[in-house]
């Protein structure tokens, strides 16, 4: 395409600036985290004259108890064991709605679908005081149970619109060599789904690594804290100390965006996939 | 001989799941809808209080504020990202130098915690942050303001937040949206000689339909379930300026104990879910069969 130069460093000059623009927050979340605290308000916008890496080690210890790797480890426990009971759920249920005939499964998709636009808001309510009696609350169980229901409408949504799409084919010759019905979903069905299970992981665990409505009603003062709820818990204690603050902000965005910067074409493919 | 293709998959096999939607999903929302008709606390036995607690959301200051700065940030949430996010797809587009990493940078926050990405935001807006602290040092002393403490400005400081870290994903559907669109329908309509702006109104901008769609409902729930930001940022205040739905379903349930009363606040925004999107997805399929 024909174009002016003037117009072509318009565009470089427009896209730099909205770039230099959304890294603000970024620039001060590497250096607020770095300065000793009697620099934060002396100069809020420059760079740190001398980096205190101490504040690190002080965010680190975390409050009442738990520390940030406790934390993170918590919600690692409650995000590793939702993804999993989620894909197990998601994939069987999805294959059942594809295998069984037309109406069958429109009124059984409906069914689970309808549960992705229904604000868990409400449900929450009667779901924790059902819960606490059973002694599901302030713990890392309780959310792994609770996530894997509120999840379990989106995977089945992903997974069935891949599912529809496989042929039959290799389940009959699976059965032609005699295999067993829960030997051929595990054997053949299952690995066929591997890059829907890559989405289903990737979005089920970004939600539940990144949800603080749920975790802080759940958790809140317990030794099962999740980061979202630390860091809630950090900020109201040290709220003066921004270096403090943001020390322990950074150690918690600080997983997913490596794994992102890592992952980011196939991630950023995960949330478009729908899309022609 | 085989077997026929459903009795491979015994529906059987989806008793669980089918139990888990009728226990998290129906039961709970049920359940949920009742307590919205009583002064249940929590603790003590529930009784029926009728249209109580519909009432007083309707006419309760906390409960107007909330349901008003609600779709407040909705609509301009939806509005701006949506803009800026088609802005950020055309530009990216093209042939542009680093595009690959502007796109990893405008993407990057849409995977970060709402709850850190506010407390770094909290900082900037603070009293002697540094944005007063740029102001004054342009000399624009008239112009610096408490932003989070200010009724006028703490809205639009949650609504800023949002908007930075969502319209990347909005990008994203419409580059994706973008990449569909086959390079010689372009050509031939450049060789016909429309100008820019025609090509994008006339070719660009119908065919990015289905991105469009995605871009404006998905926002949109998540606008009217707005929590996080205002919790980190303002935590309703000042007053009740920047209360959301969602913010009072948590402080009246959770803080007050008054379940009855949160769960009527949690119906409404059910309510207020359901209708939007069954309107904009309706609206937005029709828009996609008619473009």
């Amino acid at each position: 395409m024909t174009r002016s130069p003037f117009a072509m460093y318009g565009r470089e000059l427009g896209a730099l600036a909205l770039a230099l623009l959304w890294c603000v927050p970024f620039y001060y979340l590497a250096i607020v985290s770095l300065k000793p605290t009697t620099e934060i308000f002396a100069d809020p916008v420059g760079f740190p004259d001398r980096l205190e890496f101490a504040n690190y080690a002080e965010a680190w210890a975390g409050t009442m108890g738990v520390s940030l790797g406790k934390a993170m480890l918590n919600s690692l426990i409650v995000t590793v064991g939702s993804v999993l009971s989620v894909i197990l759920i998601g994939s069987v249920t999805a294959y059942v709605i594809a295998r069984n005939g037309r109406r069958m499964g429109t009124l059984m998709y409906f069914f689970f679908v309808a549960g992705i636009i229904l604000p868990h808001q409400l449900s929450v309510v009667p779901l924790y005081s059902a819960m606490r009696q059973i002694g599901l609350v302030g713990n890392h169980l309780g959310l792994i149970v609770l996530y894997s229901g509120l999840m379990t409408p989106m995977s089945v949504f992903l997974y069935s619109g891949f599912v529809r799409t496989l042929p039959a084919d290799y389940e009959e010759a699976a059965e032609v060599d005699g295999a067993s019905r829960g030997r051929i979903f595990r054997m053949v069905i299952f690995p066929l789904l591997a890059p829907v299970t890559g989405t289903v992981a990737v979005m089920v665990g970004m939600v539940v690594w990144n949800d603080f409505f749920i975790q802080l009603i759940f958790l809140s003062g317990s030794p099962a804290q999740t980061l979202p709820v630390a860091i809630y818990g950090f900020v109201g204690e040290f709220s003066a100390r921004w270096n403090l603050v943001f020390a322990a902000v950074f150690v918690s965005i600080a997983p997913i965006l490596a794994f992102y910067l890592f992952a980011q074409r196939q991630l950023i493919q995960g949330f478009t996939g729908g899309i022609k | 001989m085989l077997s026929p293709t459903a009795a491979r998959a015994p529906l059987s096999w989806a008793i669980p799941a089918i139990v888990i939607m009728l226990l998290f999903h129906y039961a709970a929302f049920v359940a949920g809808g009742w307590y919205a008709f009583t002064d249940w606390n929590g603790l003590t036995r529930p009784n029926f209080v009728g249209l109580d607690n519909f009432r007083r959301v309707l006419t309760s200051e906390e409960a107007r504020s909330a349901l008003g700065n609600t779709l407040f940030l909705t609509v301009f949430y939806v509005t701006l990202s949506n803009a800026i996010g088609l802005g950020l797809a055309m530009l990216l587009n093209g042939s542009l130098r680093g595009r690959n990493a502007l796109r990893v940078l405008f993407f990057a926050p849409v995977v970060m915690s709402p709850l850190a990405v506010s407390y770094v935001w909290k900082f900037i807006f603070a009293v002697n942050g540094p944005i007063n602290a740029g102001l004054e040092g342009v000399g624009l002393d008239s112009a610096t303001r408490v932003w989070l403490g200010d009724p006028d400005t703490a809205i639009w400081a949650v609504l800023v937040v949002m908007v930075w870290q969502f319209s990347g994903l909005c990008m994203a559907f419409y580059l994706a949206g973008l990449q569909g669109i086959p390079d010689e329908v372009l050509e031939a309509a450049e060789i016909d000689g429309a100008s820019r702006w025609r090509r994008f109104r006339k070719i660009i901008f119908p065919l990015l339909a289905p991105a469009a769609t995605v871009s404006i409902a998905l926002p949109t729930i998540f606008g009217l379930r707005t929590f996080d930001q205002v919790i980190a940022l303002t935590f309703g205040g000042p007053g009740y300026a920047t209360e959301t739905l969602a913010t009072q379903i948590f402080k009246q349930t959770f803080g007050f104990g008054r379940f009855g009363y949160g769960a009527a606040f949690a119906l409404v925004l059910t309510a207020l879910v359901l209708v939007v999107s069954s309107i904009q997805l309706i609206v937005l399929r029709a828009r996609e069969d008619r473009l």
